[in-house]
């Protein structure tokens, strides 16, 4: 495929990447909004265009074991999940990222039942936020597919060697055609070494996988993990400093959007960070000093880049997709305070959970939060949560 | 085990907690598991194997003259070869004894 | 930048309408995002696609409420609906009816432009079928001029093939020469 820039879903062009990015294995289970990735995986291997083990399993916990054996042996492996597919394969979720076996997913948000809905939120990932994958979240189509190469890349890094969750919204993106830039063939190669594991399933060289622990040792494999997740970030920087090299296009842990000069910033993850950017544009032309801050990596956060970014700032306002019921608010607003506790500088913190099972969040939407928001942090109205556009 | 478990730090651990050294569970001698061990009478053995095939862990030999015994470095005593043989050869008999 | 909403049923082809469109602005440099209003959708039941075109990047990730344009691609919705709910002032709408512009009756905002063809029978005689997606795009280009009928071309004949998109070709440009714009 030579580089060219075309319209298509986002949910094609991430099973493009994936084919692109030359995958051994997919396992994987259909559920909505992810469908449109696997099917077309499912089609391409088929007809011959892509060479690999499609693996059609009977559920997501059996895509995500499979996913573990087939990564055990060396395999560059995929899987692609969402809400109650996640759910049904939390078990494995976690022992991939303990094993150390660098499986990549799409995952494409959505809220978790009860009610049951297949529309767009983060409760899904923030189910998994103790897991050990490395999670990055993705705005746009063109992310969308970037980030499925550089998630293999820093994946496989023998100084990473931890399973790559690539973030995107159901439907908001799964389903949206957009224009996004396709990288040829050559670039990709010369982007995405071949895979090679320190420790594979092989019968010239035995190991052990997923052995039982004692009390006795248990804590010292959690230190281990620990170090490893954190070890992981200068990599993860460096897989996206070689992407920008070879496209032009850089990611970060944490990008600003018009921040510098704010007092007010909004915080967000994954799509929302677009309509936000649109109408700090808008408040800025009315002489609103706002900004965005954006989240791309999740886990491991980012919490230097992320102090660059607010120390000094007044206000945060922060957009949580999810909810924790009994808990100190949303997720995301709840570590964020945490990160601040007692550092110098840091900014008044006013939490918003909002768009939960795909609600819509319009233009108006974002500017309603924002005045309402910095009011909030005005009068010191700064505890707990606001669900917006609640009624009742 | 190359260190025993009490001692191995978190830095010496291979990632994914993954065990390189081939086999080591032999060096787990669970033998001193058991309150009874199985005691064959080799002459009534009819080296059938049965026992061998049912030992949940592998741990029934065949001895050079042929017949089976309990490999009492890992032999747990769980009975089962005693109820399992065909002839009644094999009791259990206190560690004690 | 413009946004468009098309209103059909499930079934009829509006996510289609809403995808070809966006393709052939991007192929011709534009940015554009095409989207259906998300949920299980049905044969029959009434669904709402959207679409923008702009020059620069769009960087919205919600539905659209204010649209300049609106298609509707199923005769019957105007009774369960009005189609030009939100529209901006001085919008259009383009509607599958057998009604004159004027046979459509007062809009509920008398800025917005009506053009008003009937694509059932284009498409049964060019298709054979009642399924008017294609032959809308005709009727929108006419209306817009925000792509040319060579920039549809492309996309829907990969689309569609051929021999299938040859026809549906034939029916869009009918309804861009046969609708009837006022305003």
């Amino acid at each position: 495929m030579g580089k060219e820039r075309k319209g298509v879903e986002v949910s094609i062009a991430i099973a493009e990447a994936v084919a692109q990015a030359n995958v051994d294995v997919i396992a994987a289970y259909p559920i909505t909004p992810q469908t449109h990735i696997v099917e077309h995986l499912a089609d391409i291997v088929a007809n011959g265009e892509l060479d690999a083990e499609f693996v059609p399993v009977d559920s997501e916990h059996s895509a995500m074991s499979v996913c573990c054996g087939s990564a055990a042996v060396g395999a560059r492996t995929f899987t692609s999940t969402s809400s109650q597919g996640l759910a049904l394969m939390s078990e494995i979720f976690f022992i991939a990222a303990a094993m150390r076996l660098p499986i990549v997913m799409a995952l494409a948000n959505r809220s978790l039942s009860s009610p049951l809905s297949i529309w767009n939120d983060h409760s899904d990932v923030m189910m998994v936020r103790d897991a050990g994958w490395i999670h990055v979240f993705v705005e746009n189509g063109q992310e969308s597919y970037d980030n499925m190469f550089c998630a293999f890349r820093m994946a496989e890094d023998p100084n990473v060697m931890l399973p790559v969750a690539v973030n995107l919204d159901g439907f908001i993106l799964t389903h949206m055609i957009e224009p996004m830039e396709y990288e040829d063939d050559e670039l990709i190669k010369q982007y995405l070494p071949d895979f090679k594991m320190k420790n594979v399933l092989h019968p010239d060289k035995p190991v052990s996988m997923g052995c039982f622990g004692m009390p006795e040792i248990y804590t010292e494999t959690q230190m281990n993990r620990e170090v490893g997740v954190r070890d992981s970030y200068p990599h993860i920087l460096k897989a996206w400093q070689e992407w920008g090299k070879l496209t032009g296009r850089y990611y970060k842990p944490i990008e600003t959007y018009r921040a510098d000069d704010a007092e007010c910033c909004i915080v967000t993850m994954g799509s929302y960070g677009e309509t936000a950017m649109e109408v700090v544009d808008a408040l800025r032309e009315e002489g609103e000093k706002v900004g965005v801050v954006k989240i791309r990596l999740w886990r491991p956060f980012p919490f230097e880049e992320f102090d660059k970014a607010v120390l000094g700032k007044k206000t945060l306002i922060v957009i949580d997709r999810a909810i924790s019921f009994g808990g100190p608010g949303g997720p995301v607003a709840s570590e964020l305070r945490s990160a601040l506790y007692k550092k110098e500088g840091a900014p008044t913190i006013v939490n918003y959970i909002a768009g939960l099972a795909g609600r819509d969040v319009s233009r108006k939407d974002f500017r309603n939060i924002i005045i309402e928001g910095m009011k909030k942090a005005a009068s010191g109205d700064t505890d707990g949560f606001t669900l917006y556009a609640l009624r009742g | 085990m190359a260190k025993p478990m009490e001692q191995i730090t978190w830095q010496e651990l291979e990632i994914g907690a993954v065990v390189t050294e081939v086999g080591n569970a032999r060096q787990y001698e669970t033998g001193t598991w058991r309150s009874e061990r199985p005691v064959v009478k080799k002459e009534q053995c009819i080296k059938c194997g049965v026992c061998w095939l049912f030992c949940p862990d592998a741990c029934i030999v065949r001895a050079a003259e042929g017949h089976f015994e309990a490999d009492l470095t890992y032999c747990k005593g769980c009975g089962i070869c005693v109820k399992e043989c065909p002839v009644g050869c094999i009791t259990m008999v206190s560690e004690e004894e | 930048m413009q946004e468009i909403r098309f209103h059909g049923r499930g079934g009829q082809g509006a996510v289609t309408s809403a995808e070809l469109i966006a393709i052939a602005a991007i192929n011709k440099g534009k940015c554009a995002q095409a989207f259906p209003s998300f949920g299980p959708e049905r044969r029959g039941a009434p669904v709402v696609a959207f679409c923008r075109i702009d020059d620069k990047k769009i960087n919205i990730r919600a539905k659209v409420y204010n649209p300049d344009i609106v298609i509707v691609l199923d005769p019957g919705l105007v009774e369960l609906l009005d189609p030009s709910e939100g529209m901006k002032d001085g919008g259009i709408l383009i509607t599958n009816t057998q009604k004159s512009p004027e046979g459509m009756g007062k809009m509920s905002n008398p800025s917005i432009r009506v053009a008003t063809v009937n694509a059932n029978k284009i498409a049964m005689e060019e298709l054979g079928r009642v399924i008017v997606n294609t032959t809308m795009i005709g009727a929108f280009i006419k209306a817009t001029g925000l792509i040319t009928i060579d920039d549809i071309k492309e996309p829907l004949l990969e689309r569609f093939g051929p021999k299938l998109g040859a026809r549906n070709m034939k029916a869009l440009e009918r309804a861009y020469n046969e609708v009837v714009i006022k305003g």
